[in-house]
């Protein structure tokens, strides 16, 4: 494929802590992802899965190494700058849904509008996206409902739902079923699927192998660094009993 | 995030949480009701005093010497005053007032210790002291130095007890002033206390009987304390005034720009009262702005609570994209918006209790509306002073570290 990659990194490090304590959480990563990839990353508690995702959705900088997102190299920019990309190129989904409270799920779908700086849309227009977005996970008839109103599976939907409207380039998932029992797990997935089939590009952190192995790509973290790197089912990861 | 979003967001935060933005305003509605009623109680207080300043004539001007002049020859005459009667156009009276040594004065059966007052026929028209019983002095009894007085509402009671109950009329009876007897022609009908002067402690005698009697033999006999010329109206007062400097400057061998002489109106006189005035409303607004800054101090209290109660929440807003900027002005709006609320409760607060003082207590408040926005801007201000700091500290966290807040 010769098509601009949606994540090109190289030599990722991220370094906690200084001097003796200092712990490289991620330690020389590069990776190469194509639009249109479904791709689990894998790998044993603590190997630095959430600080790759951290990086790679512009919520935390590398200590050293290059990021080129879309094309653009963001390993530089500063706290204004990231968070504009954050709102117009990523989706994220999070393991613990990281909704705001008392805010109906429409409001909480609404939100990355509110602050899209080179669209000003009018609240009614908000408002019919996020319908719309909704609609698309599912929840329709839950438009008005706060988090304490929903189930895991309904809160996670509600999440996936904010973290389309911006129609991002990429979607990032650090483990979107570990908080839900194994029947929501599999809707969640079902509809990652949908959105993968749909040209959605999706970057999913997960411990479980029989999750990972329906999609495309597998990549294995070990101690901060790239172990293994499967494609089209295989996995390589060591397992069991690397997860928790 | 355009204005109304901003305003709708912190709108949210400060709902979200009703009693504790109310306990949060509630310094700020003090400091900003304070300051309306204690400016309401002051201004008051000097509307009253220049009513009753007022109440000492109407148009009034006053000509008194000027202290300490260098090489000043001559003071103030009686001859000035007369010459103020006839050659000034536009005024309607002239009173001159000279007071005495203490003196003894003593009815049949009473004595006291205490001056008189010399002075003129027109006084108690130009003074707007009006005789209660009786009649004032005329000019004719003070060209032939007459012994006649007229006496204040206290010292008729003083002297002769209460004419309404078991006193002696007053009138028609003798009081010896000094060594010097004087028929009794008149009482002053009652006045009070004004700017400090017990209008009803007086003995008013003819000012010629001042000269010719009373005075120390060192000083010129026809010194005279205080002219008071009326102008016919508040339009004439000015050039009543000029006129009366140049007069004066001219008798006097002056030169106008370094006379020696004053020449005051009764709105200077309520200045100079107010200058008095002035060291205890500006404690008073001291006070009161304290307890606006308390009120500020709440809010960054409050506001930094919240800050760290809702990281989460700020880490959420920029995980989807709020900068450091949106997240600072949605805190700063909400700081602002607490004390604007406030000082808005604060100002009917303020309004309502300067209303309440006046109508019910003996208090007089008169309620400037500049108080109002004195104390609404400083509450805006406090507002973003104190709100700033913790907004920014929103501004700068971390949307990882924000996120994983517990
Ligand atoms: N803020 C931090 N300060 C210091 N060390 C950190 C910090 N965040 C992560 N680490 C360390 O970095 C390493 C990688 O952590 P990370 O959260 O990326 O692991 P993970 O692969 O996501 O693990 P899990 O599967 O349990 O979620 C760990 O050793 C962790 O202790
Ligand atoms: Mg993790």
């Amino acid at each position: 494929m010769n098509q601009q990659p949606i994540i090109q990194t190289a030599d990722l490090r991220k370094i906690y802590g200084m001097g003796d304590i200092a712990v490289a959480a991620l330690d020389g990563v590069s990776v190469r992802i194509d639009p249109g990839e479904f791709v689990s990353i894998m790998g044993p508690s603590g190997s630095g899965k959430s600080t790759l995702m951290n990086i790679l959705g512009c919520l935390d900088r590398p200590t050293e190494g290059q990021y080129i997102l879309a094309g653009e190299d963001v390993s530089n920019l500063d706290k204004e700058q990231l968070a504009a990309i954050r709102n117009r190129k990523l989706g994220f989904i999070f393991q613990s849904y990281n909704l705001l409270s008392r805010t109906t799920a429409l409001k909480n779908v609404m939100l990355p509008l509110l602050y899209d700086q080179d669209n000003h849309r009018s609240n009614e227009e908000r408002e019919e996206m996020a319908r719309a977005a909704l609609a698309s996970v599912g929840l329709a008839d839950r438009v008005n409902h706060q988090p304490n109103e929903l189930s895991g599976g309904q809160k996670q939907r509600v999440a996936i739902a904010r973290a389309l409207i911006n129609n991002p380039a990429l979607l990032l998932a650090d483990e979107p079923t570990g908080n839900l029992d194994s029947k929501s797990s599999y809707e969640i997935m079902d509809l990652l699927h949908d959105l993968h089939d749909r040209g959605n590009t999706i970057v999913m952190v997960t411990h479980e192998p029989d999750i990972a192995k329906h999609t495309q790509r597998v990549i294995c973290v070990r101690d901060g660094q790239v172990e293994s790197d499967g494609r089209d089912g295989a996995n390589n990861c060591a397992q069991p009993g690397a997860g928790d | 995030m355009n204005f109304s979003e901003i305003l709708h967001v912190a709108w949210e935060g400060i709902t979200a949480n009703k009693i504790r933005s109310l306990l949060t305003m509630l310094g700020i509605i003090i400091g900003v009701a304070a300051v309306i009623v204690m400016i309401a109680i002051s201004a008051g207080t000097e509307a009253t005093i220049a009513e009753q300043i007022n109440s000492l004539g109407a148009n009034l001007i006053i000509v008194t010497p000027k202290r300490g002049t260098p090489g000043a020859s001559r003071t103030l005459l009686y001859d000035d005053a007369e010459a103020i009667a006839e050659e000034v156009h536009g005024i309607t009276g002239v009173a001159s007032e000279q007071t005495t040594t203490t003196l003894i004065v003593k009815s049949t059966d009473t004595a006291l210790e205490m001056t008189a007052t010399g002075t003129t026929a027109d006084f108690p028209e130009v003074r707007d002291v009006p005789v209660g019983d009786g009649r004032f002095f005329t000019q004719q009894e003070l060209d032939r130095t007459a012994k006649v007085a007229v006496l204040g509402y206290g010292i008729a009671i003083d002297l002769f007890g209460d004419a309404d109950s078991s006193g002696a009329d007053p009138i028609g009876q003798t009081v010896t002033i000094g060594a010097t007897k004087f028929t009794v022609v008149g009482v002053m009908a009652e006045k009070g206390l004004v700017a400090d002067v017990d209008y009803d402690g007086r003995i008013y005698i003819p000012i010629t009987v001042v000269f010719q009697k009373f005075l120390p033999s060192q000083m010129a006999a026809d010194r005279v304390r205080t002219i008071y010329a009326q102008a016919e109206s508040q339009e004439t007062m000015e050039s009543a005034i000029l006129q009366i400097e140049s007069l004066l400057a001219r008798r006097h061998d002056v030169e106008l720009d370094s006379p020696d002489f004053v020449v005051q109106t009764q709105q200077d006189i309520i200045s100079a009262q107010e200058a008095t005035t002035a060291a205890f409303r500006s404690l008073l607004a001291w006070v009161a702005g304290v307890s606006l800054i308390v009120g500020g101090i709440g809010i960054m209290n409050i506001m930094l609570v919240s800050v760290t109660e809702r990281t989460r929440e700020i880490g959420i807003r920029q995980s989807v994209g709020a900068t450091p900027n949106d997240i600072r002005w949605q805190f700063l709006t909400e700081a602002l918006m607490l004390s604007l609320v406030g000082g808005l409760i604060g100002v009917v607060a303020g309004v309502g209790g300067s209303w309440i003082f006046g109508a019910s207590g003996d208090m007089r408040t008169v309620i400037v509306p500049t108080s109002i926005v004195l104390a609404f801007g400083s509450a805006a201000i406090v507002g973003v002073f104190f709100g700033y700091f913790p907004a920014n500290k929103a501004a700068q966290l971390d949307p990882i570290d924000a996120l994983r807040h517990e």
